[in-house]
């Protein structure tokens, strides 16, 4: 019994020693989704990017998402790993400005990433400079329920005086016009920024988001005057800030509500939630301020290099592989996302053959507003939309005091 | 960071050592040791808590109170702003209703004292299978604080949770306590009260298991029953326990962090903030990258719970000194 265990531990003490002599350079990717989709296209890749490169020894990690939020900033100083998961605009600003990012500027350069890429150049530049490259992105807009819609004879909404009759058609027939959980607060900035692009353009938006704009500017005030049109109607479900976005699916599913302002990733859960495919629609967030160029929120994921990273030269072939159309198709088609890469192929699903027309028809592409404004004002901002939703009389107050944080934390 | 411990102590600790070198090298060292043992064999069993406590307890309070000076993002340099940070506080909405939800947590969250001593009395009693109503009432103490948040939101749960349907079967339309600003810090707290009220039930009965039999036999011969008896001859019995309970409870009121991260983080909107989880949300949480605020408010806390528990301290030094 004891030679056996013996022996067993002598030949896998020689097989590691042989791999480490065969495989010298260890690649420690970090990863941050486990949800299937996600999970199964990230593994999928590491396949095939070490089947590519065999001198390589990948070393992947996948963890939770909330966790990979709170170890970030630890891991980049104390453990740094090769490859990071992370997200471009004011999410990455922090860790950029601290030099805790690799400027990858070469990668795009050697692989023409500045045209392929150029939708989400923008959010992933810094001082003009690339600071990582994206893999997948989605659009926002506002999912239906097609079967609803078509009993009331509803239809697709253009304008925001459409959008308000087909809210008080639902209304009467007893239906809650749109579902939404503001529980942790994020599911309410979509709304904001949506009814902000609308009414005020992208670029008054992200004149906001970075701070160049108050929130008491008469502008911004007219944004909430149109978002006070549906609170005050009550087109929003009720007791949505006990609700996660999970949770506020299920009225959505039973045929209590019949829209969502969301993103694409939701569409997994109202499958999961026993809607089939002719069920549910989508429709581009109607126009508010007439023939203001259309912009889209369009959050997108990428992979960084962390400066203290030990293997920075296959960190960086890493970044050239996942930005490669056929990996970016196959990922997306895995996830249900649309590839950025626009020598990619799109997959063949309604939602996102939608989503990638809405998104290359759009003028400009928010990333989210807690993305877009910087992480201190995110939170308050956020917290002040909630707020705004279950008593719009505090408006004054709560515009006020985002200017008087707003004026703190940009410098 | 390194410039952050107070050289005092590095100093005084270095001294002792030196101290100690010095008796060492000293030609009648055997003597004086063998004379001085009782004086040093107590510090040889301190020594490693001492470290300890100096390493996660004592010099973290420095170097938190330090940081609040600074304007810092964890990550670059941190940029000297003296008392900026307390200036902003003062002029902070979100602090005041921390603050606010802390004095109501400290004064609500001292019902589980009395509470605790009447469940307490009505268990202290022998009758059949006692040992068993015994542990159901310490039930709640026993599982973990973040269990019993998430009982309460399901509970407190307009859509489905139990309170909804019990204000359905009523005829009245559900509450939802957790997203009302008014409700929310009232509705956590009453979940945090229940395992409190279990802990102070338990520091009573052991403290009336101690009551001494002679004296309420003595009391009974002069008379004494019903509310006097325990005024006047049980509840002076119970000092300690009474006592211990008040500290613990002040001190969990004050740290309350549990119970908000779990079932409202902080929300809504803010309005079930309390400082502990304030702090937490300004330094350390997805989009905190304000660790010279977060420290602010720790520094804050800090002060408001040093003078209770100073107080405390002083009452029972007081006390002990009468007796």
């Amino acid at each position: 019994m004891y030679t056996k265990i013996k022996l067993i531990l002598i030949s896998l003490l020689s097989v590691i020693l042989i791999s480490s002599a065969s495989f010298a350079r260890d690649l420690v990717i970090t990863f941050d989704d486990m949800n299937p989709g996600p999970k199964a296209a990230f593994e999928n890749a590491i396949a095939k990017f070490q089947k590519e490169n065999p001198d390589i020894n990948v070393i992947a990690n996948n963890g939770d998402r909330e966790e990979h939020k709170a170890a970030i900033r630890n891991f980049l100083i104390a453990d740094a790993p090769d490859v990071t998961s992370w997200y471009p605009g004011n999410r990455m600003r922090p860790f950029v400005k601290a030099g805790l990012f690799e400027d990858v500027s070469d990668v795009w350069d050697e692989n023409n990433f500045h045209e392929d890429l150029a939708a989400i150049k923008p959010t992933m530049t810094i001082g003009g400079r690339q600071w990582g490259v994206p893999y997948s992105y989605y659009q926002w807009g506002v999912y239906y329920r097609k079967d609803i819609f078509d009993k009331l004879g509803l239809f697709e909404p253009n304008t925001w005086v459409q959008f308000k009759y087909i809210c008080e058609t639902l209304k009467k027939n007893g239906i809650a016009p749109i579902t939404i959980g503001t529980r942790y607060l994020w599911t309410a900035a979509g709304v904001f920024d949506y009814i902000n692009l609308r009414t005020n353009g992208y670029k008054v938006h992200n004149d906001l988001t970075a701070g160049k704009i108050k929130y008491t500017d008469p502008r911004i005030r007219k944004t909430f005057e149109y978002w006070a049109e549906l609170v005050n109607a009550g087109y929003f479900i009720e007791n949505h800030a006990s609700m996660a976005w999970q949770d506020a699916v299920v009225p959505f599913a039973n045929g209590e509500a019949a829209m969502y302002v969301m993103g694409n990733f939701s569409v997994d859960a109202y499958k999961n939630a026993g809607l089939t495919y002719d069920q549910i629609d989508f429709f581009k967030f109607p126009e508010i301020t007439k023939d203001m160029p259309r912009a889209e929120e369009a959050p997108a994921d990428a992979f960084f290099i962390p400066t203290n990273a030990k293997n920075k030269r296959d960190a960086k072939k890493w970044l050239a592989f996942v930005a490669r159309p056929d990996v970016q198709s196959e990922w997306n088609k895995t996830i249900g996302q649309l590839p950025i890469n626009s020598k990619a192929k799109v997959a063949d699903d309604k939602f996102i053959t939608e989503g990638f027309e809405t998104l290359n028809t759009a003028v400009g592409l928010a990333q989210f507003y807690d993305r877009d404004a910087i992480p201190e004002m995110a939170a308050a901002g956020m917290e002040g939309f909630q707020e705004f939703m279950m008593k719009p009389d505090r408006l004054d107050k709560i515009l006020k005091r985002l200017d008087k944080i707003q004026s703190k934390v940009y410098k | 960071m390194g410039g952050v411990t107070p050289t005092h102590l590095k100093l005084s600790l270095i001294d002792w050592l030196l101290y100690l070198q010095q008796i060492a090298l000293f030609d009648q060292k055997k003597r004086i040791y063998s004379e001085n043992k009782l004086v040093f064999a107590p510090w040889y069993f301190l020594l490693p808590a001492i470290a300890f406590f100096l390493v996660y307890v004592i010099i973290p309070i420095f170097q938190s109170v330090w940081i609040s000076f600074y304007e810092w993002d964890g990550l670059g340099e941190a940029q000297w702003v003296g008392l900026a940070n307390y200036i902003e506080l003062f002029d902070d909405e979100y602090f005041y209703t921390s603050l606010k939800n802390n004095c109501i947590w400290l004064i609500l969250y001292l019902f589980a004292v009395p509470i605790g001593l009447f469940i307490a009395l009505f268990l202290n009693q022998i009758v059949f299978g006692i040992r068993f109503y015994k542990s159901l009432f310490f039930f709640p103490f026993v599982i973990s604080q973040v269990v019993v948040g998430l009982i309460f939101a399901w509970f407190y749960n307009p859509n489905f949770g139990l309170l909804a349907y019990i204000f359905l079967s009523l005829g009245l339309e559900p509450i939802a306590i957790l997203s009302d600003e008014e409700l929310v810090t009232y509705g956590i707290i009453f979940a945090g009260l229940w395992p409190q009220i279990a802990y102070c039930m338990i520091l009573y009965l052991t403290g009336l298991s101690n009551v001494s039999k002679d004296l309420m036999e003595a009391a009974r011969l002069d008379g004494a029953k019903g509310l006097k008896m325990l005024w006047y001859v049980v509840l002076p019995q119970l000092r300690p326990a009474t006592f211990i309970s008040v500290v613990v409870t002040v001190i969990g009121a004050l740290r309350s962090f549990d119970m908000v991260a779990i079932m409202t983080e902080g929300g809504p909107y803010g309005s079930s903030n309390v400082l502990a989880y304030y702090m937490y949300e300004t330094a350390l949480s997805e989009y905190g990258f304000r660790l010279g605020y977060g420290s602010a408010i720790a520094t804050v806390l800090f002060f408001i719970m040093l003078i209770y528990i100073s107080y405390f301290l002083w009452r029972l030094y007081k006390n002990e000194r009468e007796v």
